[in-house]
């Protein structure tokens, strides 16, 4: 087993997935690295690859006119960034910033949307992988809009 | 105490007038009054007092202080209502009147040798922090000691400086998570149940107790269960409207359990069947 392949399977977003798959997806993959302050990408950009997070902490952050960026979530290592190189227009819908040093995966997009293509298993793996990291992503996006720590808190 | 030694006993309905020797300011409408009791007040860690606003009414609030100080009689009180906003308004050397220490604690002696898992949401740190303080004040009776906390934002953290120094402390892993917050936090945003799964404790030896709004709980209680965690190691500190305190009007009734006698701490497992019941 080559090195990102080892570096790949040893992600808990893809615990478990088997070495074909993991051969797949790590030849699709590089090694990347953030400093402090750095952006991963920024909102309307092209979502050409996405992020698995090995060490550190990344803000993600929406930007509005005459005040501070807003942080929405922030992500920490074994967590993956994020579903928009999935679904057209594959494009970010938000800012991801390093909070401190930032080492992680970035995976090829249109490579692994193609080798999905030509293999339906990974693409299905994958899939169920993604659909269930972002259903814990909406679940707490509605915790938040509820704000239950307001004044019915 | 029971109906009819409630009943047999006037002291628990008249409040006795306690002096406010100090106000802690905890964030924009939240705040800390620790109260001169005329002799020693003993209570144990998840108890509550009603609190009477002269004039206006009563209010349950748990007891936030130190249970190894029976010196003082300490709250924290968010101004959200009449009462809680009448009591917020109150100076130094102002008298509140108290009634209590009512309801059921956090299980803190049935825990040792466990793990301890605090979760806190929002305001719910308050009842929490007793339990903590008693854990911390005798640390090598339990395992591993987690506290997970969730705040609106940054400047709605409470405890702050506690916090800060608990988390200095090498036996004590903290977790603070912020719903909303700008760029300048260098924290974490999002929400408490998230915090669960990478927090380092045995689920089956271990127990959990949480406090903060109950969809919060109920996203906690999932999150934990996910972990391995079951429901007779998971208590939790409910909240109600509550009048008497003892058990007596039933204002606070949460299917056959009175919240203010019966609780508000309860193991999860004997309230859980009410627990997801929309209509109480």
């Amino acid at each position: 087993m080559q090195g990102l392949e080892r570096i790949v399977l040893a992600h808990p977003f893809f615990a478990g997935l088997g070495d074909k798959f993991g051969q797949a997806i790590s030849g699709c993959a590089r090694n990347l690295r953030f400093a402090a302050g750095d952006y991963l990408f920024r909102e309307g950009e092209a979502a050409n690859e996405f992020y698995l997070i090995r060490h550190g902490a990344v803000a993600l952050e929406i930007h509005a006119p005459g005040r501070a960026p807003i942080v929405i979530a922030s992500l920490g290592e074994g967590d993956i960034l994020d579903a928009s190189w999935l679904v057209p227009p594959y494009r970010w819908s938000f800012d991801a910033r390093a909070i401190d040093l930032v080492r992680a995966l970035g995976v090829d997009a249109k490579c692994l949307r193609d080798k999905c293509e030509a293999d339906h298993d990974l693409g299905y793996e994958l899939m169920k992988r993604f659909v269930g990291a972002m259903g814990e992503r909406l679940r707490a996006a509605r915790m938040q809009a509820l704000d239950l720590y307001g004044k019915r808190g | 105490m029971n109906i009819a030694s409630a009943i047999a006993s006037t002291d628990c309905l008249v409040p006795q007038p306690l002096r406010i020797a100090r106000i802690r300011r905890e964030s924009a409408d939240v705040s800390t009054f620790e109260l001169a009791p005329a002799s020693a007040f003993v209570f144990a860690a998840g108890q509550f007092n009603m609190l009477y606003a002269f004039g206006l009414g009563e209010v349950a609030i748990s007891i936030s202080g130190d249970p190894d100080r029976a010196d003082r009689v300490t709250h924290t009180v968010r101004a959200v209502g009449a009462v809680s906003t009448a009591l917020a308004r109150l100076r130094r050397d102002m008298v509140i009147g108290v009634r209590g220490p009512f309801g059921s604690s956090w299980p803190l002696a049935e825990s040792e040798g466990s793990d301890i898992v605090i979760v806190a949401g929002g305001l719910g740190l308050a009842p929490l922090r007793p339990a903590i303080y008693a854990v911390l004040a005798r640390r090598k009776r339990y395992g591993r000691i987690v506290l997970l906390y969730g705040a609106r934002g940054p400047s709605d953290i409470l405890f702050r400086r506690e916090l800060e120094t608990w988390r200095r402390r090498l036996d004590v892993d903290i977790a603070v998570t912020v719903d909303h917050a700008t760029a300048d936090w260098r924290g974490n945003v999002g929400v408490v149940p998230a915090l669960i799964g990478r927090a380092a404790f045995d689920p089956d030896h271990s127990v959990a107790m949480l406090c903060g709004p109950e969809i919060m709980m109920r996203f906690t209680i999932d999150a934990l269960a996910e972990r391995g965690m079951t429901a007779e190691r998971i208590w939790l500190s409910m909240e109600r409207n509550m009048k008497c305190a003892v058990g007596l009007c039933g204002h606070c009734q949460f299917g056959p359990a009175f919240v203010c006698r019966d609780g508000p701490v309860f193991r999860f497992d004997r309230i859980a069947s009410w627990f997801k019941v929309r209509e109480i």
